[in-house]
């Protein structure tokens, strides 16, 4: 065997030869599927680059991921998928992250891009296809090697077998073979019940090395000779720094150089402790910045009185002033969401390797097309082929890796070094310098009829824009519509599935875009979440006014809207929906649609009406997202969303003083903890319908869940987030 | 120079008398499962075994814990229950801040098996993937593998 396998890659002379590589070409039509045989030998080297999976001869099944793993499990789950049509034996399975490149994008984002819960829907398809011409070649490679028909042959676990003889070949054995084999056209696919790993219980592949510390996250990695940069930043947003002290912060002890970059200024050094030591010594003065006097106070009163001035139309459907006018009641109301940070649990950071020549980059990021393709090359000056993006494992991502200001900021300094750098943010940068998911103000006035149906719903929604930063020409009209889904969503955008679920008959959105200066991003669900909050806290209102139960108010608005229906049935039958619960205790049910997945959860909470503490008991979840791949992840996903949610419930919220952000660590800007999580039940409801993203889909209804079981216990309805003790105590207070 | 003994390993090393033993183990001894998150006690991921005790290394000085053994997730064994149950009840997700957890929780059932007491513990921890309910998990299936073996 070692023998051949060494005259074949004489033969070739390539990396090619080494294995059977199945790569995907991106074609204006999708994806081809190719392999060697199909692969011009000039161009073997560059397939094995645009490889998806290699099956080598010592038994292996390597695959190179596109989408970035920041914990959501989804290496796994497209592991299992190839690993499935290619009937892979899963004990032979790798998974690593691919260097970026054009054949990773995605085709729900049109990028190579981690976000919107789009990585297994996106690919789901393609790489069932590339499993199964795996198999198919390898079934030749069997058939040809025995001279039996194919037909007589079966795939099996990672092996061939020939089913008169009992003869079989394991895929390692077969992969030089097939390698030189065409792919066969239009491989057939399994039936979903010949699944061996797809909808089982398959455990995550990337835990072991987590478990053993191995995993090097991007904080983790190293080069030879690096030096290490730190920034010394802007106190307050606008504010330029008006003298430093370079010699000073020069004359430490391991500094190397130091020099201002418009992020800052960077001192650069033989360690990280040197170079904190450099800035320390820098003595920057700054001037006050855009908005010198701007604190939450000044915050809040902006957005909440922006909502006085004029807007742009968002959806305009019907009438609503008719309908207004005519309805037999009105319920009008005012909400307002704060601005909250990711706080990653790794800082950001990001190494590269800057020459004249090619630039490597190292980055702990959910994105690589725009820093890839777009960045780098203006930078640097080299074309993107002569730039290598690594993505390196990620201490959680939550939307703010998909901002690539801190691989820019390291391209900036490496290019002044010339030597390979890493760039380190400390968490006081990190939460200071973060860009939040943004602040909102939303005023609503809806109509009933005499039978307490809903007839109109006016909204007017203010808020950051995250479109303003990635792709301004996205503003349409004044209007960012990412800023409002789970509200209104682009024309024609299956996608992103983020229209409002209800039927409305008269619905008009307008929208202002805030002018503060304060940056957003994507926050795990984007504004749907927060837009939930107020939508379903509303619907609560509303249901109230209307004097029916909020499940049968919400049901009979979703008469046309299956799915949503049926996660709120399925929800409500698992968490006994309408049975008494004891004083001081409340039920709050919500749901949402978003990124092709419906959720509806039921919160339990207990209050404590004479200080406005209050704990959430229990959380009931129904998921339809279609076919649950992996079934145990779309659990822990769910899981994990729900607790982040209910942190931003109980208390997060960035604090701004003097222009700039005053919340700076974990003491005081602290997330929920362990004591603090309530039981979670998910539910997953069996479904045949499209398939919908799931790291993100479980956020949206927790606080509103939890807000309506809060009024359900007490009355008091709670308009704001966080529910402090001390609004929770206020509203109560007021009743 | 400052002797350490880390992982049953002795080194001598050329560091600042101020530096925190967390890069310390990171950035001399290549260590790297020891997490930085907050840097100021906070968050626990970047917690290990000092003497058999769970600190923090991002608040000791490298100085301060000479003399003294020091075990950081790379040298807690690969069959320890607890390394165990983390994969049995697939605890992780971004697993950033796990070794912290993981060092934590080996820590305290090595003196008492009382899951609630390591649980209640737990509140000086941080995770912003949500692991908190597996971590629950972890800690009573790391119980029953230790009562299993007899360890507890």
């Amino acid at each position: 065997m070692n023998k051949s396998i060494s005259r074949r890659e004489f033969l070739k002379g390539s990396l090619a030869a080494t294995g059977l590589t199945i790569a995907a070409s991106v074609t204006p039509f999708g994806y081809k599927v190719l392999n060697a045989s199909e692969t011009k030998k000039d161009q073997l080297a560059s397939l094995d680059s645009i490889a998806w999976f290699k099956i080598t001869p010592d038994n292996m099944v390597t695959m190179f991921m596109g989408p970035s793993e920041m914990g959501q499990g989804t290496h796994t789950s497209l592991a299992m998928v190839i690993a499935d049509e290619l009937e892979a034996d899963w004990s032979r399975v790798e998974v690593r992250h691919g260097k970026a490149r054009k054949e990773f994008i995605n085709a729900v984002m049109h990028d190579q891009i981690t976000v919107a819960s789009s990585s297994v829907r996106a690919f789901y398809q393609p790489l069932r296809e590339m499993g199964a011409a795996g198999r198919a070649v390898l079934l030749k490679a069997a058939a040809s090697t025995w001279k039996v028909p194919e037909n007589e042959c079966k795939a099996f676990n990672g092996t061939v077998k020939h089913m008169k003889s009992g003869k079989s070949l394991t895929y390692g054995e077969l992969c030089l073979k097939a390698a030189e084999l065409p792919l066969p056209k239009d491989p057939p696919l399994k039936k979903e019940g010949d699944f061996r790993y797809m909808g089982k219980f398959m455990p995550r592949l990337d835990i072991p090395p987590k478990v053993s510390g191995e995993t090097v996250y991007g904080l983790d990695f190293t080069v030879p000779d690096m030096l290490f940069a730190v920034l010394a930043r802007p106190p307050a947003y606008g504010a330029k720094h008006t003298s430093f002290d370079q010699k000073a912060a020069e004359a430490v002890k391991g500094v190397k150089k130091v020099f201002p970059i418009p992020m800052g200024i960077a001192v650069c050094a033989e360690s990280l402790d040197a170079a904190w030591k450099g800035r320390d010594a820098l003595n920057v003065k700054w001037d006050r910045g855009a908005i010198p006097g701007m604190d939450n106070a000044y915050i809040e009163k902006t957005i909440m009185a922006d909502l006085d001035r004029p807007g742009s139309t968002a959806v305009k459907k019907g009438d609503v002033k008719k309908a207004l006018g005519g309805a037999d009641k009105k319920v009008k109301a005012t909400y307002f969401v704060p601005y909250v940070a990711h706080a990653t649990m790794e800082p950001m950071n990001c190494t590269v390797h800057v020459r004249k020549d090619g630039c490597d980059i190292w980055a702990p990021t959910q994105i690589q097309t725009v820093p890839h393709m777009i960045i780098a090359p203006q930078i640097t000056g080299l074309p993107p082929e002569k730039i290598n993006l690594y993505t390196t494992y990620m201490g959680c991502g939550l939307g703010r890796r998909g901002r690539p200001d801190f691989i820019a900021e390291a391209l900036i300094v490496g290019k002044v070094l010339g030597k390979p750098v890493k760039v380190v943010w400390t968490r006081e940068e990190d939460i200071k310098h973060d860009a939040f998911r943004s602040a909102m103000s939303h005023r609503i006035e809806a109509g009933l009829d005499s039978q307490g149906g809903l007839t109109g719903w006016a909204h007017k929604v203010v808020s950051g824009s995250i479109m303003k930063a990635i792709n301004p020409k996205g503003i349409k009209d004044g209007v960012d519509m990412m800023s409002l889904w789970g509200l209104a969503d682009f024309p024609n955008s299956p996608a992103f599935n983020s229209n409002i679920s209800y039927d409305i008959p008269n619905f008009y959105v307008e929208f202002l875009l805030s002018d503060l200066p304060i940056p957003v991003a994507p926050w795990r669900s984007i504004q749907n979440a927060p837009n939930a909050f107020v939508i379903e806290s509303f619907m609560d209102e509303l249901a109230h006014a209307a004097g029916k139960d909020p499940l049968a108010f919400r049901l009979e608005a979703l008469k046309n809207n299956k799915r949503a229906g049926r996660v709120l049935r399925a929800v409500a039958e698992k968490a006994d929906w309408g049975k008494a619960v004891p004083r001081g205790q409340g039920r709050g049910i919500a749901q949402h649609r978003c990124f092709g997945s419906y959720v509806a959860q039921v919160a339990d909470v207990t209050v404590n009406e004479k200080d406005g503490t209050f704990k959430v008991d229990r959380v009931f979840v129904a998921v339809d997202c279609g076919f649950a791949v992996n079934p145990f992840n779309i659990k822990t996903q769910i899981e994990g969303a729900v607790t982040l949610a209910l942190s931003t419930v109980l208390r997060e919220e960035v604090m701004f003083s003097k222009g700039g952000v005053k919340s700076a660590n974990f003491d005081d800007y602290s997330p929920i903890r362990m004591t603090e999580i309530p039981d979670i039940e998910v539910h997953i409801v069996k479904s045949n319908d499209k398939m919908g993203g799931i790291g993100e889909p479980g956020t949206p209804p927790l606080a509103p869940a939890v807000a309506n079981a809060v009024f359900n216990a007490t009355g008091a309805r709670l308009r704001r987030i966080p529910l402090t003790p001390d609004r929770v105590l206020a509203a109560i207070k007021a009743l | 120079m400052i002797s350490l003994n880390v992982n049953g390993k002795n080194y001598k090393l050329d560091v600042p008398q101020d530096m925190q033993l967390l890069w310390v183990i990171r950035d001399h001894l290549k260590l790297t499962g020891t997490k930085y998150a907050c840097g100021i006690g906070e968050c626990g991921s970047c917690t290990v075994h000092i003497n058999g005790k769970a600190e923090r290394a991002c608040t000791i000085t490298a100085e301060e814990v000479q003399g003294k053994e020091i075990t950081t997730i790379e040298g807690l064994p690969e069959d320890h229950p607890v390394k165990r149950a983390w994969i049995e009840e697939q605890v992780v997700q971004c697993g950033y801040c796990q070794p912290g957890m993981i060092m934590q929780v080996a820590a305290l059932l090595s003196e008492s098996p009382d899951a609630k007491k390591v649980i209640n513990s737990m509140d000086d921890f941080i995770c912003r993937c949500g692991t908190h309910t597996r971590v629950k998990k972890g800690v009573e299936t790391a119980i029953q593998i230790m009562r299993k073996e007899g360890r507890a």
